[in-house]
């Protein structure tokens, strides 16, 4: 669906499923930057010129739509360079100064584990039953052991595409006094959100991901916790007052985002929710395409699947007996099919599986059956080459 | 390895892959080096010799005899073998000075995208980098031994 809205499309060729990676831009994502440079670029919230306003205007506009977008208050949303930077900020400005452990699962990103590596943080780890689904009497195990720490867990695995009953793992963590973020980076583009039914403490997502720009993301916090939080980084735009005895600070969430912004990008990522709110169907698109695949790729000698969950959304993941997944995204790439291969930075599920790594198809809006035969014949093509 | 300088085998390897309109053929044969690529030793199959970066894995275990240097090496995906078979095919048996003074890009001329491309996650960009290395690290370790040896020389004087 809407594959005419996307310019890199013109490329009538071009099979992309390595969505989970970073999703293509639609123009009217392209077309808002480029207005923002070509009508009225300037810094925000500094001076009080008219290009300088429209720039400030639209861009906290962008603030609240992205909020209406997660169902949170505006006040909540603390832009950043995406997720990473999101998980980041908030180890170093809030869990390291208050909490001992961090509560991961086995399914965790490398950017939901290093942070806290970085902070030498004690990481407790809810592992995965074979299905890849976090074990719940492991993970209440685990809590009652470390009441009041920190649990930080994704929403949807970028590896396998296994989606997280996040309300279930918030009301769980809530109970012994955690705080809980969640890593939504996947989840963007693929959930209805609502983040104060869901209860979770923080959230954090990235743009690019949601065919949004690169460069930019988000925190949320329960406006309560950012008052509490320590300060990120200094520079313009985040103070109150400077001297060189003290210095005092904007509130939340004015004071997270310290130097010129990606405005551009900022305001980019607002008209890609705006687009995918518009965008009627999208998820039962998604989830059919998902379905269609496993279906097609069962049909393949030698296929492994590595989970046979039905709450799967975005992504799937296999290998086939005795090939090589390198191989396999190469002979692809050779034949228009862009996809990802290796260990899609979730090492420790992968070295648990005992595998390198997997082929994964990801999915998006414009991706189509006719994308997935493309593919299947693809593989055959590449199986036959490599046996 | 052959009696050929570095670029004329380059620029061989070139012509040779041209010949494939297809660029499926092309990867074919590529496959079928890989499938042609000796088996390395098994002591070679560790840490030290393993290659960084590389979506599979690849061992490179470099030595020196008589003042030139030689590449073996061993992987788990057949196109990344079937590169290293390339790479090794140009770099074998050449001295160091003969590596150090072939400036790399020229293996641009293969039109090999996993070879070109220096991307953090390409292997076979970092095993070129690890053959100019030793190279250059055999290229000191010879001078210094020539100037000992020198030294030694006028030292009898």
């Amino acid at each position: 669906m809407n594959k005419k809205d996307f310019p890199i499309f013109k490329n009538a060729e071009l099979v992309y499923l390595d969505n989970a990676a970073t999703t293509q831009k639609p123009q009217i994502v392209l077309d808002k930057m480029n207005e923002y440079y070509t009508q009225y670029c300037s810094n925000t919230h500094r001076g009080s010129h008219d290009l300088g306003n429209r720039a400030t205007q639209e861009y906290e506009d962008s603030r609240a739509a992205i909020a209406k977008f997660m169902k949170v208050t505006t006040d909540e949303i603390v832009f950043t360079k995406g997720t990473t930077e999101a998980i980041n900020l908030l180890a170093s400005s809030y869990v390291k100064n208050n909490f001992d452990t961090v509560i991961l699962s086995e399914l965790e990103h490398h950017s939901n584990i290093l942070p806290w590596q970085l902070h030498d943080l004690h990481i407790e780890v809810i592992p995965v039953d074979k299905d890849l689904n976090i074990i719940l009497s492991a993970y209440e195990e685990i809590l009652q052991k470390n009441p009041g720490s920190f649990i930080s867990i994704t929403h949807i695995s970028n590896a396998f595409g296994i989606v997280n009953p996040v309300k279930k793992l918030v009301e769980m963590g809530h109970e012994y006094n955690c705080k809980i973020l969640i890593d939504g980076a996947q989840a963007l583009a693929h959930v209805d959100l609502d983040l104060k039914d869901l209860d979770v403490d923080f959230y954090a997502v990235s743009a690019h991901k949601a065919y949004g720009p690169t460069g930019v993301g988000a925190l949320y916090g329960k406006y309560e916790l950012l008052e509490v939080m320590d300060l990120y980084q200094g520079g313009g735009s985040m103070i109150d007052d400077v001297n060189f005895e003290y210095s005092t600070f904007l509130d939340p969430p004015f004071r997270f985002e310290a130097g010129t912004q990606p405005i551009a990008e900022v305001l980019g990522f607002k008209e890609a929710l705006l687009y995918i709110q518009k965008t009627k169907g999208l998820h039962a698109h998604n989830a059919s395409l998902l379905d269609y695949a496993k279906k097609e790729l069962l049909n393949l000698e030698d296929i492994i699947l590595y989970t046979q969950a039905k709450n799967v959304s975005g992504n799937i993941s296999f290998n086939i007996s005795g090939i090589h997944h390198d191989d396999i995204g190469i002979l692809l790439s050779k034949q228009n099919i862009m996809l990802r291969t290796g260990h899609h930075c979730a090492l420790p599920i992968m070295k648990k599986l005992g595998i390198n790594g997997t082929i994964r198809l990801s999915f998006a809006m414009y991706n189509s059956k006719e994308d997935i035969d493309k593919t299947i014949r693809a593989l055959n093509k590449a199986v036959r080459m490599l046996r | 390895m052959s009696d050929r300088s570095i670029l004329d085998e380059i620029s061989l390897l070139s012509d040779e892959l041209d010949l494939f309109d297809d660029v499926m053929d092309k990867y074919e044969y590529i496959i079928e080096l890989g499938k042609q690529l000796s088996p390395l030793d098994k002591q070679f199959k560790t840490n030290l010799f393993k290659v960084q970066g590389c979506q599979s894995q690849i061992w490179l275990h470099p030595y020196e005899k008589e003042g030139k240097l030689y590449f073996e090496a061993g992987g788990d995906a057949l196109i990344a073998k079937g590169l290293v078979q390339i790479l090794i095919r140009i770099y074998s048996g050449h001295t160091p000075l003969e590596i150090m003074e072939t400036d790399s890009s020229t293996l641009k001329e293969l039109h090999l995208s996993e070879i070109i491309s220096s991307g953090r996650q390409n292997g076979i960009a970092s095993m070129l980098k690890r053959i100019y290395t030793f190279a250059k690290e055999t290229s000191a370790s010879q001078t210094a031994t020539t100037s000992f040896a020198k030294e030694r020389e006028d030292e009898k004087f």
